[in-house]
């Protein structure tokens, strides 16, 4: 087809990004440090503009307000000359005509494409999982249907003891419902932390009164002649009665769309350095991505908040011409539980009997308190803190930038913590006083 | 954008940078009730803070990057970069303190409030008339604001 190629200098660019979250909210603010012209549609198929789906737990749990939930101002859509298109779902891309579709029947052509259509989630196929009375806990209207449930609930069981799985059932916890995690695992948290972490957070929530198994899970879901919901047969044999299941096992990248159009996808959608496909101008970002992992070099799927973000922006940049590589991304989780602070970044579980990893732990269980620190190579590459977290950053500086810990420095860094004058004095000066020519980022 | 730029070599440690930045965020404006009365009852704290390595030290606070690790980082948009100004904006009320950004920021600009789950961090001193009140304060020019 003949097609008249618009050229990016003469004519403003159109940008289609398929999502709302915030790698989209990335994506806008990349693009628009670069293009102030292009046109931006954003197509979106929950209702509400861009909000912190993290604090759907926070609403869950009462602390916060629906208000309270955008992820910028009211004016930001038009500020950004942004095109919103809410409650619509792409169900089509083209990447041969430059077009999507909606299910709105429109049909919308792009010059750039950015997908970040986020993860779902993951549903096991257990026995009678399919019907009423289960639940997920990720996205606004997910809990909006818990809150109205907990008021005429009692019970409820949690199958997942991951970080969606713990606050779904901290905040349910907090609306009087008697909750009970289910976690295959021998431990909760069992991906973003370690034995000891997961430990202090599991004494948290057994404290308040909410039942923590590990090593079990539900091998079938029972329901009632009438279809509902009446307990679940634990793999050890037990059965537990409840109300409702919430399946909270994680997310898969909502990847559909990009197959059906013969993206390549992988785990997720695979992208190279500029965060581009396999197809030409079609970019992908977020939940929905396999993207460079900055530690382990490799291309894995990281469902973490920063990194959609990141990923966001740098492809918004890309998009824009401005040719600047993704740095990779680095796992990071920060959560409480009922007030005791938690935060793991980088490689926290380094493989057993591995001996190029040193480990360097300290537990105080009367202080609730676990500082672990992994190295590789005379360098800091991953890190846990429970309840002293106030060196958090300073730690992570540590494997953001590599910095090598020859000589006394790992040893005070690990007597005396994180201090910036452990830093190269090269890498101190540009970050905090740089020559007016070199001036940092 | 202006940002403030310490410099170690002129850094005497002396803290009234810390003591400027506290009375500046103070209600009173007084840097005696700063200190003895909102410090200790409302947990005011100072954005700035004088790091000390043996006979060096030097004052760290927000550097207010191009492109922050905090603000990506942020589950609420409390923390949010304004394109006008080139400030790392924090807005409090949305702020629910879920210490990401602390972990996010490897420039360590970012503490926890003593009393709240809020964050304390440097807002350059943005309404204030004089720039910022550290830099004003520094006995011996060891920070400076300014474009580079």
């Amino acid at each position: 087809m003949p097609v008249t190629k618009r050229k990016a200098h003469e004519d403003a660019m159109t940008y289609v990004i398929i999502g709302n979250g915030v790698a989209s909210i990335g994506a806008i603010e990349g693009i628009r440090r670069h293009d102030q012209k292009g046109k931006i549609v954003v197509i979106g198929a929950e209702d509400s503009a861009a909000y912190g789906r993290p604090l759907i737990s926070y609403l869950l749990a009462g602390k916060i307000g629906v208000d309270q939930l955008a992820l910028r101002g009211d004016d930001y859509y038009t500020k950004n000359k942004v095109d919103l298109k809410l409650g619509t779902t792409v169900t089509k891309i083209d990447s041969a005509k430059k077009a999507v579709t909606t299910d709105k029947g429109e049909t919308i052509a792009y010059d750039r494409l950015l997908i970040a259509t986020g993860g779902i989630p993951f549903i096991p196929p257990i026995p009678g999982v399919q019907g009423e009375d289960i639940y997920s806990f990720t996205t606004l209207a997910h809990a909006q249907t818990l809150i109205e449930l907990s008021a005429k609930i009692k019970r409820a069981i949690v199958i997942g003891g991951g970080l969606i799985g713990l606050k779904a059932a901290e905040s349910l916890h907090d609306r009087g419902v008697a909750v009970t995690i289910l976690e295959l695992a021998p431990r909760i948290l069992s991906a973003g932390f370690d034995e000891k972490a997961g430990a202090l957070a599991a004494n948290r929530l057994k404290n308040v009164g909410i039942e923590v198994n590990c090593g079990v899970t539900a091998k079938e879901i029972q329901r009632d002649p009438k279809g509902r919901v009446k307990g679940v047969l634990l793999t050890d044999g037990r059965f537990l009665e409840t109300d409702v299941v919430v399946v909270a096992i994680g997310v898969v990248p909502h990847s559909a769309i990009a197959k059906d159009a013969g993206i390549k996808v992988e785990r997720g959608i695979m992208v190279d350095e500029k965060l581009m496909t396999n197809a030409k101008d079609v970019y992908a970002a977020g939940d929905v991505a396999q993207a460079m992992d900055h530690l382990s070099g490799e291309h894995r799927v990281v469902p973490i908040w920063p990194n959609a973000y990141n990923q966001g922006y740098a492809s918004g940049r890309n998009m824009a011409g401005a040719k600047e590589p993704y740095q990779g991304g680095l796992p990071m989780n920060s959560i409480s539980f009922y007030g005791l602070p938690t935060i793991s970044v980088g490689v926290v579980n380094p493989p057993e009997g591995d001996k190029s990893f040193e480990v360097h732990a300290l537990l105080d269980e009367a202080k609730e308190t676990y500082r672990k620190l992994v190295f590789r190579d005379e360098k800091l590459v991953g890190y846990v803190l429970v309840g002293d977290i106030d060196k958090a950053g300073m730690f992570t500086a540590f494997i953001k930038f590599e910095m090598a810990l020859g000589g006394e420095a790992k040893d005070k860094l690990i007597n005396a913590g994180p201090e910036v004058f452990l830093w190269p004095e090269k890498l101190f000066d540009e970050t905090w006083n740089p020559t007016p020519a070199k001036a940092a980022r | 954008m202006k940002r403030v730029y310490p410099n170690k070599d002129y850094c005497i440690g002396c803290h009234i940078c810390e003591l400027a930045c506290l009375t500046a965020h103070s209600k009173s404006k007084d840097l005696i009730l700063a200190y003895t009365v909102e410090r200790t009852g409302e947990g005011l704290s100072s954005c700035k803070h004088v790091h000390e390595g043996g006979p060096t030290c030097v004052a760290l606070s927000c550097r207010h990057c191009d492109e922050p690790s905090c603000v990506a980082a942020c589950i609420s948009g409390a923390l949010q970069k304004d394109p006008e100004s080139g400030r790392t904006t924090y807005d409090r009320e949305k702020c629910v303190g879920c210490w990401s950004c602390l972990m996010a920021c490897p420039f360590g600009a970012i503490a926890r409030h003593p009393l709240e789950n809020k964050i304390v961090k440097c807002d350059l001193c943005f309404d204030r008339p004089g720039g910022p009140a550290c830099v004003a304060a520094c006995p011996n020019q060891a920070l400076k604001q300014e474009e580079r």
